[in-house]
């Protein structure tokens, strides 16, 4: 009986032969992700051993990265000291994939960690943030889980009661047209599956339009998996996954990939054609009330957010710079843009990116989660309406719940920025 | 008898149960009073304790999707709340096991607020409607860290059970 990549993993994960969706199984972890809120894993780290007389002991610094994202700076002193209060268990324990607030190495996590080469093909990968599904991009079973969760990694090495996941196959066909991109393709599968439709399960892409896809694009759709209930999207690692391992990541030890037998039993499969596909709209207030930009033309926009461990990579930076080059962000409009890390954001100063972006009015933030979660870096009116690159538009989302989130692609962000009103970039404007 | 305190929809979101802005506040027993801080009205009548302990709140499919964030099952927890929804996200359920709060999945539940809920024998029973709802059992995986008292004893129980090996 085949199996998918994930049971192959977790195959591998528990030294098993064959693992099939159903099983209970307690897989041995190759990288354990925590960001801001590593302040609460310390503290339940700590309740595991209290009692016991043993001091508390990781099970392995190595395969713990820990990347500051979610409020950066900190917007409070109450940040601050949970920082601090990481910063302090890094050194103690002598935790190296650490990333500070820092423009030598600072980013988001889920750019962080594909960019310096700490996912592979054929990990288990867990990470305190529920967009770890990213990481499926380079061929890795990787998902979210809580601190608690976090904190029993960080003491056994393994995640306890993994039930293996079923897994859906979506097969992509045809070429995106000019300014259509992954972003619309997941947000397309999204409204069509509906925010409860993968559910406990695995999206596992294949298809000529995912094997022409560059893994800036493939971690977009990965990203997203978990707006559909997704446990993790995941690409088969490929020629791409390995040039960007090692072109970009700069990987110099064995990648062994992990591919999906013929024979892999899934529990459904989705066909999609994004030759006809248009730039998609998520409405409020949920990721799944997409539309087709078709219907949402003309919709008034006060601010526009580029960035996010969605789309804050160098390419959807050059296409919104491309766009906006020589243009301005209409008057009333706030245009805010997060370069997803400071590779990026420094990458895309050379090539005249943020120049571009900062003659047309849009401001360029430091490289964070920024105004993603609410918390802080360009907080909405009562009433306002923000169109966004990012993955989420639940009501409150980017701090008030007075106010409307409306997800897009780059490009329909930049050219909305131009008429202050959401546009098709296919018709060059309104 | 227990009653239905709030009814909710669908894909009740963790950031409309515990708000993005209160992330910094992360220890179970500071959570709570961020709990649906966006229902102002709710919010209050919780941190006022006119609740009793033991009351649930209703929901429909998804309850928990989005963020991971653990503070959205602890702060439910800190008020002794329980769940019933047609099912949840996976993390938010997993939280929740791990913290010990109690979820029921009830897929056909029907209840509006103020309705009397008595739980027995894998049923819910809805007092006032006069209506019962079957519940659908955890997964033995997950009842075993229910049973061990939380993910945290039961942890510790497999750690000292390796060091012996």
């Amino acid at each position: 009986m085949g199996m998918t990549i994930v049971e192959k993993t977790l195959a591998k994960a528990t030294g098993q032969k064959i693992v099939k969706a159903g099983d209970v199984l307690e897989p041995k972890v190759d990288l354990a992700m925590s960001h801001e809120n590593g302040a609460l894993v310390i503290n339940q780290f700590n309740e595991v051993f209290k009692g016991t007389g043993i001091e508390p002991k990781i099970w392995n610094p190595e395969k713990i990265a820990i990347i500051f994202d979610h409020r950066v700076p900190a917007e409070s002193s109450k940040t601050a000291t949970n920082q601090k209060k990481i910063r302090d268990f890094v050194r103690k324990n002598k935790i190296k994939k650490f990333h500070d607030i820092r423009a030598d190495e600072g980013g988001i996590c889920h750019q962080i960690l594909p960019e310096y080469g700490y996912v592979r093909p054929g990990y288990v990968v867990v990470g305190t943030d529920s967009h770890t599904t990213t990481h499926g991009a380079l061929g890795s079973f990787a998902f979210g889980i809580g601190a608690t969760e976090m904190a029993s990694v960080w003491t056994l090495g393994r995640v306890l009661n993994v039930e293996v996941p079923h897994t859906i196959k979506v097969i992509v066909k045809g070429k995106f047209k000019n300014n259509v991109t992954a972003k619309d393709l997941v947000l397309y599968l999204i409204g069509k599956i509906s925010a409860q439709g993968a559910n406990f399960k695995v999206i596992e892409y294949h298809g000529e339009t995912i094997k022409n896809m560059s893994t800036s694009g493939r971690l977009v759709i990965c990203n997203m998996a978990v707006e559909a209930g997704a446990t993790s999207g995941i690409v088969p690692p490929d020629k791409e996954t390995e040039r960007y391992l090692r072109e970009v990541a700069g990987v110099t030890d064995d990648i062994n990939f992990i591919l999906p037998d013929d024979d892999a039993i899934y529990s459904e499969t989705i066909e999609i054609n994004v030759n006809e596909l248009e730039p998609q709209i998520a409405c409020p207030h949920t990721v799944d009330n997409v539309k087709p930009i078709s219907d949402m033309k003309g919709t008034k926009i006060d601010q526009i957010v580029i960035g996010s461990c969605t789309n804050g990579r160098l390419d959807d930076i050059e296409i919104a710079a491309n766009i906006l080059k020589g243009k301005k962000v209409a008057k009333g409009v706030r245009m805010l843009v997060f370069p997803a890390s400071w590779n990026i954001y420094k990458e895309s100063m050379k090539k005249g990116y943020l120049e571009s972006l900062s003659n047309a009015g849009a401001i360029i933030m430091n490289p964070g989660c920024g105004c993603c979660l609410g918390v802080h870096q360009g907080a909405l009116g009562d009433e306002e309406v923000a169109l966004s690159t990012t993955n989420r538009n639940f009501k409150g989302r980017m701090g008030n719940p007075k106010a409307e989130v409306y997800l897009c692609s780059p490009a329909v962000a930049a050219i909305s920025a131009v008429y202050g009103e959401i546009t098709n970039p296919l018709k060059g404007g309104n | 008898m227990p009653k239905v305190i709030y009814k909710f929809g669908d894909d009740i979101s963790t950031d409309v149960v515990y708000p993005g802005r209160y992330m910094a506040t992360v220890l179970p027993i500071e959570t709570p009073q961020y709990a649906f801080a966006d229902y102002v009205d709710f919010n209050k009548n919780l941190n006022d304790k006119n609740y009793p302990e033991g009351s649930f709140i209703v929901a429909d499919n998804n309850f928990g999707c989005g963020s991971s964030r653990e503070q959205a099952a602890s702060c439910i927890k800190g008020h002794g709340i329980n769940v019933i929804a047609k099912d949840f996200a996976r993390i938010f359920m997993q939280n929740a096991i791990n913290l010990g709060l109690n979820l029921i999945v009830c897929p056909d539940i029907e209840a509006n607020v103020d309705d009397d809920i008595e739980i027995k024998d894998n049923l819910v029973i809805n007092k006032t409607t006069g209506k019962s709802f079957g519940i659908e059992p955890l997964p033995p995986a997950r009842q075993a860290i229910i049973d061990a008292g939380g993910l945290i004893p039961y942890t510790r129980k497999k750690m000292l059970e390796q060091l012996k090996k």
